[in-house]
């Protein structure tokens, strides 16, 4: 979403894309903002951002306020069109989100089907203490509430903490932050990552070499996310990285908890997007008021923002906004309590292009793009990914799982067409997943099953 | 897609339930609540095929009421291919996926005295089963779209004859074969309601 803001710590550049957005001949679809998933507040030092945000109607408003004066006529005219506009191209951002999501989740399902590290258990994060080694149900159960309710409180802790910062204006701590935890994520899950795929596949590789390619993937990645690069690779980056983050859920969170943690996330999500005092539509409104950009969380954008005379292709710096925890290297075989950084919030730091002279009417309208936090996209990740590392070696669960969360994508995003507001992802796709994997695995696999050994058709 | 996966969901529930309320060692028994569990689901997925069917009218009608000059970006036909594509897809993975991951696998086909061509066989009953879906999309749309019930029943009863042919399996001739020909009827039947013709055919193939 993030209507292309500028960076929120630049000055406020009096022609940016919104002001161009808005005098543009076609009124601005708004970029479409899921919920704000900021469990920015990270734990202890590291924290967990979360953000998940697509929103619609902030960037409108906030575009109306700025170019209002110039063209208030246009605005009522354009309402119409708008709903035509929305529909017609609506399809096409559904289409541009679907191609990463998908994306994500093929990286993260091979991966989960190939690599073995992923599905080990090799420990818990300090963010679910409750082993799940427990011999009886209820004790298990309890132990998953127990777990959840102290990740959600993290969670919640983290997003107020963000907000907080986000309105005494602490620019410099949140970009510290989110630079510390792309950092983390881009280089040292990287290089588990790797090293994971290579014992896999039995690959040598030398450490000059591994060396060499870490640093090169990482610093391009750093550049990309946080500063300016083609937007494919942006696009490209923040996949992995989403990718990269769902791993490490998958891998760290005990069965049970997952589950039950997935549900939560998404009640979270709902609430804090809509209620009047939730943390995400604060930190919205505060930046509408402010006319800056929504504070950069870690958002994909599918499309450039910027007219035809514009430098910058990409539409958004998302910052992967991810606090690294003290990284305690050692604990790595045994612990990963200390650090994970989530990168959740996306930071939108668009590089905004000296919007000059921005010929309003060259515009196109497949300039604007959706935006979907990053967030959602581990989120999804994570629960096609547990479909597929738990549930009995099946590819039916997978596929069902898949297919439900786009399905709820479609849904949120019809949605978002018709309420033109912020909107959270998670809630409808997450419930039609967790709904189509316990049925899928419970019930049509016996039937598919019973249905392949006697090569029965339906 | 997704109607299709709502559809198989429910018809494996009222098996399940159906299984876990009968006696497991009687052999004809299971084989019978099968035959009725498959027949339910050919039921069941004929039924979400209308529903989707009737969805998608309304959301023509929504396109229409908004569009500029009054007529839908996309056509009930061009809708009837898609779900129909849709439909077959789906079933098509959730036949085959399984065994192709198998199929990666160590093992030998049939070693247990089953037949050998049982990977084979499977591809070519997934894919005749694809284009059929696709075919009885635009058939049925077809017959909903003119009300001409009897497209419709034919579109049901092919379903259950090709579902049924299945339980000839591993008698392959008495499955393939007729699954194949009910295919080729299908595909010049779909042909001709969408407006092609011989004339436009030989045009094609010449390249005119």
């Amino acid at each position: 979403m993030i209507t292309i803001m500028n960076n929120s710590d630049s000055e406020e550049e009096p022609c940016n894309e919104r002001t161009s957005l808005m005098s543009a001949e076609s009124p601005p679809v708004p970029s479409y903002q899921d919920g704000l998933q900021a469990s920015e507040a990270g734990k202890f030092q590291a924290h967990r951002k979360r953000r998940t945000r697509s929103s619609h109607s902030p960037n409108n408003v906030a575009d109306e306020d700025v170019s209002a004066a110039g063209f208030p006529v246009r605005e009522s005219t354009l309402d119409d069109e708008e709903e035509e506009l929305t529909l017609k191209y609506g399809a096409k951002h559904v289409i541009m989100l679907f191609v990463p999501v998908t994306l994500c989740m093929i990286v993260v399902v091979a991966t989960i089907k190939s690599v073995h590290f992923y599905t080990e258990k090799n420990g818990q994060l300090i963010y679910t203490p409750f082993s799940e080694d427990t011999p009886s149900v209820g004790q298990r159960l309890l132990n998953s509430v127990l777990n959840t309710i102290i990740m959600i409180s993290v969670i919640i802790v983290m997003t107020l903490f963000l907000v907080v910062l986000y309105k005494y204006r602490c620019y410099k701590f949140i970009h510290g932050w989110l630079i510390l935890s792309s950092l983390m994520l881009l280089f040292l899950f990287t290089y588990i990552y790797l090293g994971e795929v290579l014992k896999t596949y039995n690959v040598a590789m030398d450490y000059p070499t591994l060396f060499l390619i870490i640093w090169n993937f990482g610093a391009v990645g750093m550049i990309c996310i946080h500063w300016k690069g083609p937007l494919k690779l942006q696009q490209a980056y923040l996949i992995m990285i989403s990718a990269l983050m769902a791993l490490v859920f998958i891998k760290y969170l005990p069965e049970w908890s997952a589950w039950v943690i997935l549900g939560a996330v998404s009640i979270y999500d709902l609430m804090a997007v809509l209620c009047p005092k939730g943390p995400l539509r604060l930190l919205v409104e505060t930046a509408q008021e402010r006319n800056e950009p929504i504070f950069p969380a870690l958002i994909y954008s599918s499309a450039m923002m910027w007219t035809v005379g514009m430098v910058k292709p990409d539409a958004a710096a998302r910052g992967p906004s991810q606090q690294i925890q003290d990284a305690d290297e050692d604990g790595r075989e045994n612990h990963w309590s200390p650090s994970h950084a989530d990168s959740h919030v996306s930071e939108m730091r668009g590089p905004v292009p000296t919007c000059p002279i921005t010929s309003f009417e060259e515009l196109k309208e497949e300039e604007r793009g959706v935006k979907l936090g990053l967030g959602d996209f581990i989120f999804y990740s994570v629960l096609v990914g547990k479909a597929a590392a738990t549930a009995s070696g099946d590819w039916n669960t997978t596929l069902a799982c898949f297919v439900a969360i786009l399905i709820g994508l479609c849904l949120t995003l019809l949605l978002l067409a018709v309420f033109k507001k912020a909107l959270p992802a998670l809630p409808i796709s997450i419930t039609f997943g967790l709904v189509f994997y316990f049925s899928t695995d419970n019930i049509v696999r016996p039937f598919m099953d019973t249905l392949a050994s006697h090569q029965l058709y339906i | 897609a997704f109607f299709w996966l709502v559809s198989l969901l429910l018809s494996s529930l009222i098996w399940f339930i159906a299984v876990k309320t009968s006696d497991p060692r009687d052999e004809p028994l299971q084989k019978g609540l099968l035959i009725f569990g498959v027949m339910f689901s050919v039921l069941l997925q004929e039924a979400f095929r209308f529903l989707y069917y009737k969805l998608l009218r309304k959301a023509i009608e929504g396109l229409v009421a908004l569009s500029e000059d009054g007529c839908s970006p996309i056509s009930i036909q061009q809708m009837a291919y898609v779900a129909g594509v849709g439909f077959g897809l789906m079933s098509g993975a959730f036949s085959m996926i399984n065994l192709l991951a198998d199929a990666l696998g160590p093992g030998t086909v049939g070693i247990h005295g089953d037949s050998q061509l049982y990977f084979l066989t499977s591809a070519f009953m997934t894919m005749v089963l694809i284009f059929l879906h696709t075919f009885w999309g635009i058939l049925f749309f077809h017959g909903c779209e003119h009300r001409r019930w009897w497209e419709i029943t034919a579109v049901v009863v092919m379903h259950l004859a090709v579902s049924g042919s299945t339980f000839c399996n591993p008698l392959y001739v008495g499955s393939l074969v007729p699954s194949y020909m009910l295919m080729a009827a299908a595909a010049v039947w779909a042909y001709l309601l969408s407006g092609g013709s011989a004339q436009n055919l030989r045009r094609f193939l010449l390249c005119k």
